[in-house]
C-alpha cells in the first residue's frame, strides 16, 4: 500500500479515547487515619497501625477528603450522589498494607458532569470515585519479577486519591492533552489538588481504540498503564493509534489489554501477566458506614467555590474587553488571574494591565526566574506604575525599567522613579527652552528638515531629549518642533 | 464464689490492696493452668505493676473505677501494647501490637488489671477452642471436655474461678457458647455499643467484644467499662452508655417474655435440654414475667447465612496477613507471590483457610449476587424478623446451646461445629444484643439461657438475667473440681 493510501485509510479511522485521571487529594492527613499527607518524607515516616494495616486497625473517612472530591465534582457540573458507600476491591500486592484497597465501587460520590475545553468541545464524565492510594515499591531490579529485593515505601499508602473516569470523548492526543491541561487548572484553582505529575499527584491511564470515522460502535480497547506526564500521555496515545491502524491495516485482530508505556523506547507493550488476571471481589467495607450528604452540607462547598477559568476567561473577554488569547494566558494559573483582577480595580485600565501582566511582569519574571506568586510585587505596585504612565508622570520606556525593579524588589515605583530621576516633565516652558536651544545649535540640521528629510527631524527631538536628560515628554517635545519649524 | 464487684469494693474500702488481690489470681492461674491451659501469654510483671498503681492511687483518695483492682483476663485477638497478640494462629506467633485496643485501654482506664492473653480458636474460628493454633483449652468443669469457643480460654478461667472476669469475642456465638459451657455469664453487645478498634477482625459486619463474668453484676459493670462511641470505630453508635448496675432488678413483674417456637420445637426431642429450658421460663414466669410465643421464621437459614457472610469479610480481612510487614513469613526462594503462598499455607490452620476460601468463592465474580447479595438480604429478613417479636414482648429466652460441653474431638465435622451456634447467630446477624445466664445442669455439666434484648437495651436484658439468676444460683449451687485444688493448696500452705 502506497503511503498515500496508507495515509487516505488513516484519515478513515477514527480514536476514541477515554481517561481515567487519579488526583491525590492536598488533604492535611490521609484518606482513614490522622498521618499527615506529604510528599518527600524519609521512607515509612508517615505510618501508623490504620495505613500500615497493622491486624484490629480500622479506617475512619477523611470528611476534608469527602469535600475536596465533591467541590471537584461541583465544578465540573457533576451529581453528587447524597448517599455513597465505600467498597473493598481485593487483590494482593505488596504495596498494599491490607491486600484490599478501600474504594467505592457501584455507588461513586459523583456521576456525570463534563470537561469543557477551550475549544468549546465538552468532554462528560463518567464518575469520581474517592479511595485510598498504595505504598510505593522500590524494585532492587527492574521490575518486581526481575528483582531480588523490593522495599516498600508505605508514606503514600492511604493518601486520599480521586479519580476521574471520562467518557471516551477524546478524539485525538492533542484533544487528551488539553483535556488534562483544563481539569489540572481547575483542580489547582479550587485548590484541590497540587497537581504536579512529577510527584504523583496527577497520574493517568488512557484507554484507547479505533474505528471508522462517524462509525458509532466502540472498537476493542487497550489500557495505557504508567503515564506520568502530560507529554507521556500525548506520545502514548499517538503511539497506541498508530499501533492500532498498522494492526488493522495488517488485517490483525486488536485484543483487549493493559499496555505499559515504555518511555525510553517511546512505545507501548502488553501486560498480559498473571499479576493482572484479577478478580477484585468487590464488596461493602463493612468497617464503614455509608456516606450520607446533607444538602446544606452541600450548598456550603458549592458557596465556597472559586470563580472557575472558563468563566473568567469569558468576563474578561466581554466585559474588559480583553482578546481571547490574553485572557487564556491570565487564567492559567488563580494567582495569576487574581493579580490580575486587582490591577485591573486599582488601575482602573484592565486592557493596560493585561498587556503589562502578559508583557513586561511576565518578562521580568522570567529573566528573574521568579513565578508571580513569589515576587514581591504587589497588584497596587502595577496599578500605580500604569496611572503614572497614563498621567505622563513617566515614559513607556522608563515604565518599562521602573517594572523589572519592582518586580525584583516590590517597592514603590514612584520612589523607583524619584530616586532614578525617571521623571518625565510636561512643562511647555522648560521644553521651549531645549527647544531653542537645539535649534540654534544645529543650522544644518534645520536646513535638511526644510528640504524636507524627515531624519533631520529625529535627529533635532533626539538632541531635546539629550539636552532634558531624557525627562521631557517626548510627544511635547516633538509638538514645539514642529511648531517652531513650521 | 469470688466475684469483680467483691474485690472492688474491698479495694475501695482500702479491706485488701490490689496487689494482693492479683497475686491470689495469679496463684490460682498457676493452680490451674496445667490442667487447663486457658492461657498463651501470662502477664503477671504487667498485672503487679498496674495493681500497684491502683493501690497508690486508692492511697491518694481517687477512685480507680469501676473495675478497680478486678484481675482480667483478656482473649488473645486484643492488641495490647508490646505484648504478644497471636489471634490463636501460627502466622502472629510472634506478633507483638505497637498499640493496645479501645477495649484494653477502657478496661486499664477503669482499674482493671489484666493478668494475661486467653486462648481461642485460631481467629475467632470455632466453638470448642481446638481451633486454637497451640493447644486446646479445657473445661474447668470436666477437663475431658471442651471450654466452648471461640473465646474459650476466657470462659474457661473465669469458670475455674481463677479469675472473676474475662473480655471475649461473639461474631455468631463465641462468647454466649462458651459461657453456656463453663458455666458463667457472657454478653454479647449490640453490635456497635463497645468499639472494635484494636480488636483483631473475623467477620467486621459481626464481631463485638463483650465480658464473660463470675455474675450478672460483673457483666453489667465490665460492660459498661468497655462501652461507648469510639471515634476511631465508624461502626461504633454514639448512644449514652447507662449505669447498668442500676438496672439490676429481683422481679420481673410485668416483662414480657418470648419464646421462640421454632427453638423449641427443634429442641423437643433432647428431653433433657428441654426441660432444662422449661423450667428456666417457669422460673421466670414465677419471677412474674408473662410468657408468650413469637416467631424467628428464618432463623433456619441463620446458619446458611452466616456462613457466607462471616468468611466472605474474613477472606478480606484476612488477606493481610502476608508475611511483608508483620507476623509469619515464609520466604525459601520464590517471588514475592510464593513468599505470599508460602507465608499463608504455612501460618493458617485448617479450619481458616476452609472459611477464606469459602469466602472468597462467595465474592468471586459470577456467584456475589447469588451468595454474598442474597445473604444480606435474608439478613435483613431476620432482623425484621425480630423488630416483629419484640412488638409483641420485652425480652426473648431461648436455648444458648443445643447441648452441654462436649468431649474434645466430639465435633470433626465442621458442619457439626458449625451447628453448636444454631441457637447465638440470628442474634449476630440482627445485630441485637443477647447473653448466656447459667441455668443449670445436664448429667452435672452447665448449660446457659441465652436471654435477647432489641438494640441498645442491654439493660433490659441485665436487669432480667439478674432477677433469674439472683433466684437461682445455679452457678454456686456447685464448685468445679480446679477450685478445690485452690483451697488445698491455700490450707497446704497455711499448714
Amino acid at each position: 500500500m502506497s503511503d498515500r493510501a496508507a495515509l487516505a485509510e488513516d484519515l478513515l479511522m477514527e480514536a476514541v479515547i477515554g481517561l481515567e485521571v487519579h488526583v491525590e487529594l492536598a488533604t492535611q492527613s490521609k484518606m482513614f487515619c490522622g498521618c499527615r499527607n506529604e510528599f518527600g518524607a524519609p521512607p515509612n515516616t508517615h505510618v501508623c497501625p490504620v495505613c500500615l494495616g497493622l491486624p484490629g486497625s480500622l479506617p475512619v473517612i477523611n470528611r476534608r477528603a469527602v469535600e475536596f472530591l465533591c467541590k471537584t465534582g461541583l465544578a465540573l457540573g457533576c451529581d453528587i450522589a447524597a448517599f455513597s458507600k465505600f467498597d473493598r476491591k481485593n487483590y494482593f500486592y505488596p504495596d498494599m498494607p491490607k491486600n484490599y484497597q478501600i474504594s467505592q465501587y457501584d455507588m461513586p460520590l459523583t456521576t456525570g458532569g463534563g470537561v469543557r475545553l477551550p475549544s468549546g468541545r465538552l468532554i462528560r464524565l463518567t464518575r469520581i470515585h474517592l479511595e485510598e492510594d498504595t505504598g510505593k515499591n522500590v524494585h532492587a531490579g527492574a521490575s518486581i519479577a526481575r528483582s531480588n529485593y523490593t522495599l516498600v515505601d508505605y508514606n503514600r499508602a492511604g493518601v486520599p486519591l480521586m479519580e476521574i473516569v471520562s467518557e471516551p470523548d477524546l478524539r485525538s492526543p492533542e484533544e487528551a492533552e488539553a483535556y488534562l491541561n483544563e481539569l489540572k487548572t481547575v483542580l489547582s484553582y479550587i485548590g484541590v489538588s497540587d497537581v504536579k505529575m512529577h510527584e504523583g499527584s496527577l497520574r493517568c491511564d488512557a484507554n484507547v481504540s479505533v474505528r471508522p470515522a462517524g462509525s458509532s460502535e466502540l472498537g476493542t480497547k487497550a489500557e495505557i498503564k504508567n503515564l506520568n506526564s502530560f507529554r507521556f500521555v500525548g506520545r502514548a496515545i499517538a503511539y497506541e493509534i498508530a499501533r492500532m491502524r498498522e494492526c488493522l491495516r495488517a488485517g490483525e485482530r486488536i485484543v483487549q489489554e493493559t499496555r505499559g508505556w515504555d518511555e525510553t523506547r517511546g512505545e507501548t507493550h502488553s501486560m498480559r501477566s498473571k499479576e493482572l488476571a484479577h478478580d477484585y471481589r468487590y464488596f461493602p467495607d463493612p468497617d464503614l458506614v455509608p456516606l450520607t450528604l446533607p444538602r446544606e452540607e452541600l450548598d456550603q462547598w458549592r458557596a465556597q467555590l472559586p470563580e472557575l477559568p472558563a468563566a473568567k476567561r469569558a468576563r474578561y473577554v466581554s466585559d474588559m474587553g480583553l482578546t481571547e488569547y490574553d485572557a487564556a494566558l491570565l487564567t492559567e494559573a488563580r494567582p495569576t488571574a487574581e493579580f490580575f483582577e486587582a490591577v485591573a480595580s486599582a488601575s482602573g485600565a484592565p486592557k493596560e494591565a493585561a498587556n503589562w501582566i502578559v508583557g513586561d511582569v511576565r518578562r521580568s519574571l522570567q529573566k528573574h526566574d521568579l513565578e508571580l506568586s513569589a515576587s514581591p510585587i504587589r497588584p497596587e505596585q502595577l496599578a500605580s506604575l500604569i496611572r503614572l504612565v497614563k498621567s505622563g508622570a513617566v515614559s513607556g520606556k522608563a515604565a518599562k525599567e521602573v517594572c523589572e525593579i519592582v518586580v525584583a524588589e516590590g517597592r514603590d515605583p514612584q520612589a523607583i522613579i524619584d530616586e532614578r530621576g525617571l521623571a518625565q516633565t510636561s512643562d511647555e516652558e522648560a521644553i521651549a527652552a531645549f527647544v531653542s536651544d537645539a535649534i540654534a545649535a544645529n543650522p544644518d540640521s534645520v536646513a535638511a528638515y526644510a528640504t524636507g528629510k524627515q531624519k533631520a527631524f529625529e535627529f533635532l527631538v533626539g538632541q531635546v531629549m539629550r539636552a532634558s536628560r531624557g525627562k521631557a515628554n517626548v510627544d511635547i517635545a516633538r509638538k514645539l518642533l514642529k511648531d517652531r519649524l513650521g | 464464689m469470688i466475684t469483680g464487684h467483691g474485690l472492688r469494693d474491698a479495694v475501695l474500702r482500702r479491706e485488701r490492696s490490689a496487689e494482693q488481690i492479683a497475686r491470689e489470681a495469679l496463684a490460682r492461674i498457676e493452680v490451674a493452668e496445667p490442667s487447663l491451659r486457658a492461657f498463651i501469654t501470662l502477664t503477671p510483671d504487667v498485672a503487679i505493676a498496674r495493681a500497684r498503681a491502683v493501690d497508690a492511687a486508692v492511697a491518694r483518695g481517687e477512685n480507680p473505677g469501676l473495675l478497680a483492682g478486678v484481675p482480667v483476663a483478656v482473649k488473645d485477638l486484643f492488641c495490647t501494647k508490646g505484648v504478644r497478640t497471636t489471634c490463636g494462629s501460627k502466622i502472629l506467633e510472634q506478633f507483638s501490637p505497637p498499640y493496645s485496643a479501645a477495649v484494653v485501654e477502657k478496661l486499664e482506664a477503669q482499674g482493671a488489671v489484666i493478668v494475661g492473653k486467653t486462648n481461642m480458636d485460631e481467629f475467632a474460628m470455632g466453638s470448642s477452642c481446638e481451633n486454637s493454633a497451640f493447644f486446646p483449652t479445657r473445661n474447668p468443669w470436666d477437663a475431658r471436655r471442651v471450654p466452648g469457643g471461640s473465646s474459650g480460654g476466657s470462659a474457661s478461667i473465669v469458670g475455674a474461678r481463677g479469675v472473676p472476669l474475662a473480655i471475649g469475642t461473639d461474631t455468631g456465638g463465641s462468647i454466649r457458647e462458651p459461657a453456656s459451657f463453663c458455666n458463667v455469664v457472657g454478653v454479647k453487645p449490640t453490635y456497635g455499643r463497645v468499639s472494635r478498634y484494636g480488636m483483631i477482625a473475623f467477620a467486621s459486619s459481626l464481631d463485638q467484644a463483650g465480658p464473660l463474668a463470675a455474675d450478672v453484676r460483673d457483666a453489667a459493670d465490665a460492660l459498661e467499662a468497655i462501652a461507648g462511641y469510639d471515634p476511631m470505630d465508624s461502626t461504633s453508635v454514639n448512644v449514652p452508655v447507662p449505669h447498668y448496675a442500676d438496672q439490676l432488678r429481683t422481679d420481673l413483674a410485668g416483662v414480657r417474655v418470648g419464646i421462640v417456637s421454632e427453638f423449641e420445637r427443634s429442641l423437643e426431642s433432647d428431653a433433657p435440654m428441654s426441660a432444662l429450658y422449661r423450667a428456666a421460663y417457669a422460673q421466670l414466669e414465677s419471677l412474674g414475667a408473662r410468657l408468650l410465643d413469637v416467631s424467628l421464621p428464618h432463623a433456619k437459614f441463620g446458619l446458611a447465612t452466616y456462613y457466607l457472610i462471616a468468611p466472605a469479610e474474613c477472606s478480606s480481612n484476612l488477606a493481610r496477613y502476608d508475611g511483608v510487614r508483620y507476623g509469619l513469613r515464609v520466604a525459601d526462594g520464590g517471588d514475592v507471590f510464593t513468599m505470599f503462598e508460602r507465608t499463608r499455607a504455612a501460618g493458617f490452620g485448617p479450619e481458616v483457610k476452609r472459611r477464606i476460601i469459602l469466602g472468597t468463592y462467595a465474592l468471586s465474580s459470577g456467584y456475589y449476587d447469588a451468595y454474598y447479595v442474597r445473604a444480606q438480604k435474608i439478613r435483613t429478613l431476620m432482623k425484621r424478623d425480630f423488630d416483629i417479636a419484640f412488638a409483641a414482648c420485652d425480652i426473648i429466652a431461648c436455648p444458648a446451646v443445643s447441648c452441654p460441653p462436649f468431649e474434645l474431638g466430639a465435633k470433626s465435622d465442621p458442619v457439626a461445629m458449625y451447628l453448636m451456634d444454631y441457637f447465638t447467630i440470628p442474634m449476630s446477624l440482627a445485630g441485637l444484643p443477647a447473653l448466656s445466664v447459667p441455668a443449670g445442669y445436664v448429667n452435672d455439666l452447665p448449660v446457659g439461657l441465652q436471654i435477647v434484648a432489641p438494640a441498645f437495651e442491654e439493660g433490659r436484658m441485665l436487669g432480667a438475667a439478674f432477677a433469674y439468676e439472683q433466684a437461682t444460683r445455679h452457678a454456686w449451687a456447685k464448685t468445679p473440681p480446679v477450685a478445690a485444688a485452690y483451697a488445698q493448696r491455700e490450707s497446704g500452705r497455711n499448714a
